[in-house]
C-alpha cells in the first residue's frame, strides 16, 4: 500500500506549518519524518491519517493511487500511534487491543474466540502476553506503547503511522525499541511512516528519511544520503555536530581562516562568500605540523569517557572548534589541555552564503 | 477495601519526616469537628429515639405506617430521578462549557452555581409561579391534563434544580483533562462517534459522573424549602418525609419525628454507601 500526497498546505491562524508539501511513500516502505519541533512533520502525519484536514486548494492524499481525503480517519484503515501512547486506561491490556475489533459492524465483527485468538497472536508479537489482563496504569512507558503498537496492529491497518513513538521514553528503552521496530517492520512489510526530532532514531530505523525545515521538505533520501550528501545548510546541521567558517570561493579554491583548500566534488558551484562545514570526526589532529595545510588550536577540554574522544579546541583566531578522534590516536599524542595541536580538515562541505 | 488495609497497616503511625509536620493536630482538630458537627448530633438522634421508643412501636409508627411509608417513597424516589435528571443534564450544561467556545460562556458559566446561592424558598416560589396550573408555563400543560406544581413531577423538577451544580461541576473538570486523543485513537481504530462516546468517553468520567450523582442526590433527600411551595403537600400524594417531620414537630410529637429522621438517615447512610462502593468499582483501574 503505498502512499501519496501533493502540494498539500496547512495553516493555523497565521501560522503556516506545512507548505505546499509532496511525499511519496512506496508499498512496505519505512519512513521517517525528521525535523525540530515545529518543522510541520507531525502535521504531516495527521494529515494522512485524517485527524487534520489540509488547507482547501492543495492536491489529493492518495492511498494506493485512491483518493481517501474525503474519508474520515476511521474509513481510511490507518493504524496510528500516539507519543503518548492514548491507552484507554478503563480497560485492560487485552481490551485495548481488542477494542478496534469489538467496534467493528455485527456483520464485519470477528467471533469472540476469533477476537481472543487475534489479540493474543498480537500479544505474543509485542511480548506482553502475559500482561494481558494488566491495565495500563501498572504498566511502564515502554510496555504502553508496545501496548498502543498492537492495538493499532488489531484491525489490519493498511499502513501504520507513528507520531513520537519513542519520544517519552528514557534513552536506554528507546534504543531497544527502535530496534524492535526495524525487526517488526522487517516481519510484517507494512508501509509505515514515523515522525522523530531524534537524527540517531531516524538514520537508524528508517529506509526512507525526509528531512523538514520549517513547514517544507528540505530533503528526501536513503539515510546514508541525507547523513553523507546533505543537500542544504539546514540538514547538514540538523544531522549532528558540525563545525562552521566563514569563507570565500575563488577559482575553485575555498579559503577559510588561514586555509585554502580545493573545492570539494559538489553540485552546486559557488562563488565569492560562502560557509564551509566540517564534521568533527572529519578532522586529522597532529601535534607537530607536517607542511600540510592546517589550523592551528589549542585544547580546551578533552571527553574521554566514551568510544570517541572528543576534544574542545580554540584556533589562533579565537574559534571554537570540535574534534573526534580515536582513544588509540588520543592515547599516542598524550593530549591534555593547553596543548597546541594542527587541525586539518579531511572533508569539508561548502554551501553558498 | 484498600484504604481500610491502609488504616490498619502501623505505617500511619510511625514517626516518618515530612516536609509538612502536623499530622497530630491536624488529625485531632479533624476529629473533633466531625464529631461536633456530625456525630453527636446524629447518635443524639438515634440515642433519642433507642430511649423513648420500643422496636415494635419504632417499625410501626416509622417504617410501616402508610403515611410515613408515601412520604419515604416520594423523598426518595424524587430524589433518584431528579439526581438521575441531572446526571443526563448536567453532563451536557459540563460538556458544551468545556468543548464549545462561545459568545457568553462565562456568564453561563457563572448562571451553573446560582441555585447554590439562592434561598431554596425563592426557587419554590418561581418555579410553583411558573407551574401552577394558571403560571406562565403550566397554563400549556393544563389543557393536556399534565399537572406539575402540586403533583410530583414539580417536586422532581425543583430538586434538579438544586442539585445541578454539583454534576455540573464535578463532571466539567474531569472533562477539561480528558485527552483529545484518546478519542482521535478510538476514531482510528474505527470507533464510530457514539462508540467513541460510551466506550471511552463515559467509562472514563464515570466516577466524577457518580460523584456528582451522589452528591446531587444527597441534597435532594435533604431539601424542604423549595418543595414546601411547589409540592402541595397532601399526605400520601406529595407529602416529603422533611415536610412530615415538621408536621409531627407541630403536634408535639417529638418521638415520632424523631424516629422519621432516624430512618431517613439509615436510608440515606446506606444508599450513600451503595453509590460510593459503585464509584470505587467504576474507578478500579486508578492508581
Amino acid at each position: 500500500m503505498s502512499i501519496e500526497v501533493r502540494n498539500i498546505s496547512k495553516t493555523f491562524g497565521t501560522f503556516k506549518a506545512l507548505d505546499d508539501v509532496s511525499l511519496t511513500v512506496g508499498t512496505g516502505e519505512l519512513v521517517a519524518l525528521l525535523g525540530p519541533s515545529g518543522s510541520g512533520k507531525t502535521t504531516l502525519l495527521r494529515i494522512i491519517a485524517g485527524l487534520e484536514q489540509p488547507d482547501p486548494g492543495g492536491g489529493p492524499i492518495l492511498f494506493h493511487q485512491e483518493g481517501v481525503s474525503e474519508r474520515h480517519v476511521s474509513q481510511r484503515g490507518v493504524g496510528f500511534v500516539f507519543q503518548h501512547y492514548a491507552l484507554f486506561r478503563h480497560l485492560s491490556v487485552f481490551e485495548n487491543v481488542a477494542f478496534g475489533l469489538r467496534v467493528k459492524r455485527r456483520a464485519e465483527r470477528p467471533s469472540r474466540a476469533v477476537i481472543r485468538a487475534r489479540v493474543h497472536q498480537l500479544l505474543q508479537l509485542v511480548q506482553l502476553d502475559q500482561l494481558a489482563h494488566r491495565y495500563p496504569h501498572q504498566l511502564s512507558g515502554g510496555q504502553r506503547q508496545r501496548v498502543a503498537l498492537a492495538r493499532a496492529l488489531a484491525v489490519e491497518p493498511r499502513v501504520l503511522l507513528l507520531d513520537e513513538p519513542f519520544g517519552a521514553l528514557d534513552a536506554k528503552v528507546r534504543k531497544e525499541l527502535r530496534a524492535w521496530l526495524r525487526r517488526l517492520h522487517d516481519e510484517l512489510h507494512m508501509t509505515s511512516v514515523f515522525v522523530t526530532h531524534d537524527q540517531d532514531e531516524a538514520l537508524e530505523v528508517a529506509d526512507r528519511v525526509v528531512v523538514t525545515h520549517e513547514g517544507r521538505i528540505e530533503q528526501t533520501g536513503t539515510p546514508d544520503e541525507v547523513f553523507h550528501h546533505p543537500a542544504t545548510e539546514f540538514v547538514m546541521n540538523f544531522l549532528g555536530d558540525v563545525n562552521t567558517f566563514h569563507a570565500r570561493v575563488q577559482a575553485g579554491r575555498v579559503q577559510f581562516n588561514s586555509l585554502e583548500l580545493p573545492f570539494p566534488d559538489n553540485r552546486q558551484q559557488i562563488v565569492g562568500q560562502a560557509r564551509v562545514f566540517v564534521r568533527p570526526f572529519d578532522v586529522t589532529i597532529d601535534t607537530k605540523t607536517n607542511g600540510l595545510p592546517a589550523l592551528e588550536a589549542r585544547v580546551v577540554r578533552v571527553h574521554s569517557a566514551g568510544p570517541l574522544v572528543r576534544l574542545e579546541l580554540r584556533t589562533g583566531e579565537d574559534q571554537r572548534l570540535v574534534a573526534e578522534i580515536s582513544q588509540e590516536r588520543f592515547r599516542t599524542m598524550n593530549l591534555e589541555a593547553g596543548s597546541r595541536v594542527y587541525v586539518r580538515p579531511r572533508h569539508i562541505r561548502v554551501f553558498a552564503g | 477495601m484498600r484504604t481500610f488495609t491502609r488504616m490498619l497497616s502501623p505505617r500511619l503511625w510511625v514517626r516518618t519526616p515530612r516536609v509538612l509536620p502536623g499530622f497530630g493536630l491536624s488529625m485531632g482538630l479533624t476529629l473533633l469537628s466531625m464529631t461536633l458537627l456530625v456525630l453527636i448530633p446524629l447518635g443524639g438522634l438515634i440515642l433519642f429515639t433507642a430511649t423513648r421508643m420500643t422496636l415494635v412501636e419504632f417499625w410501626e409508627q416509622a417504617i410501616v405506617e402508610p403515611r410515613v411509608l408515601a412520604a419515604y417513597r416520594l423523598s426518595f424516589g424524587a430524589s433518584f430521578l431528579a439526581a438521575l435528571l441531572n446526571a443526563v443534564f448536567g453532563f451536557l450544561v459540563a460538556w458544551v462549557l468545556v468543548r464549545y467556545p462561545f459568545w457568553g460562556q462565562r456568564f453561563v458559566d457563572a448562571l451553573v452555581d446560582l441555585p447554590f446561592a439562592l434561598p431554596t424558598a425563592v426557587s419554590g416560589i418561581a418555579l410553583t409561579t411558573l407551574y401552577a396550573p394558571t403560571g406562565w408555563i403550566g397554563r400549556w400543560l393544563a389543557p393536556w391534563g399534565l399537572q406539575i406544581a402540586y403533583a410530583w413531577p414539580g417536586i422532581v423538577i425543583a430538586l434538579t434544580l438544586i442539585g445541578l451544580p454539583f454534576v455540573v461541576r464535578m463532571v466539567q473538570p474531569a472533562l477539561e483533562q480528558l485527552e483529545e486523543e484518546l478519542e482521535e485513537a478510538a476514531a482510528s481504530l474505527g470507533a464510530t462517534r457514539w462508540q467513541t462516546f460510551y466506550r471511552v468517553i463515559l467509562p472514563t468520567i464515570l466516577p466524577s459522573l457518580l460523584t456528582g450523582f451522589t452528591m446531587a442526590f444527597a441534597r435532594a433527600v435533604g431539601e424542604f424549602g423549595s418543595i414546601y411551595f411547589i409540592a402541595g403537600n397532601m399526605p400520601y400524594r406529595t407529602e416529603i418525609a422533611p415536610l412530615l417531620i415538621l408536621i409531627r414537630l407541630e403536634q408535639f410529637d417529638y418521638v415520632g419525628a424523631t424516629a422519621i429522621g432516624v430512618v431517613m438517615l439509615l436510608a440515606a447512610f446506606a444508599l450513600l454507601l451503595i453509590i460510593n462502593l459503585l464509584q470505587w468499582w467504576s474507578g478500579r483501574y486508578r492508581l
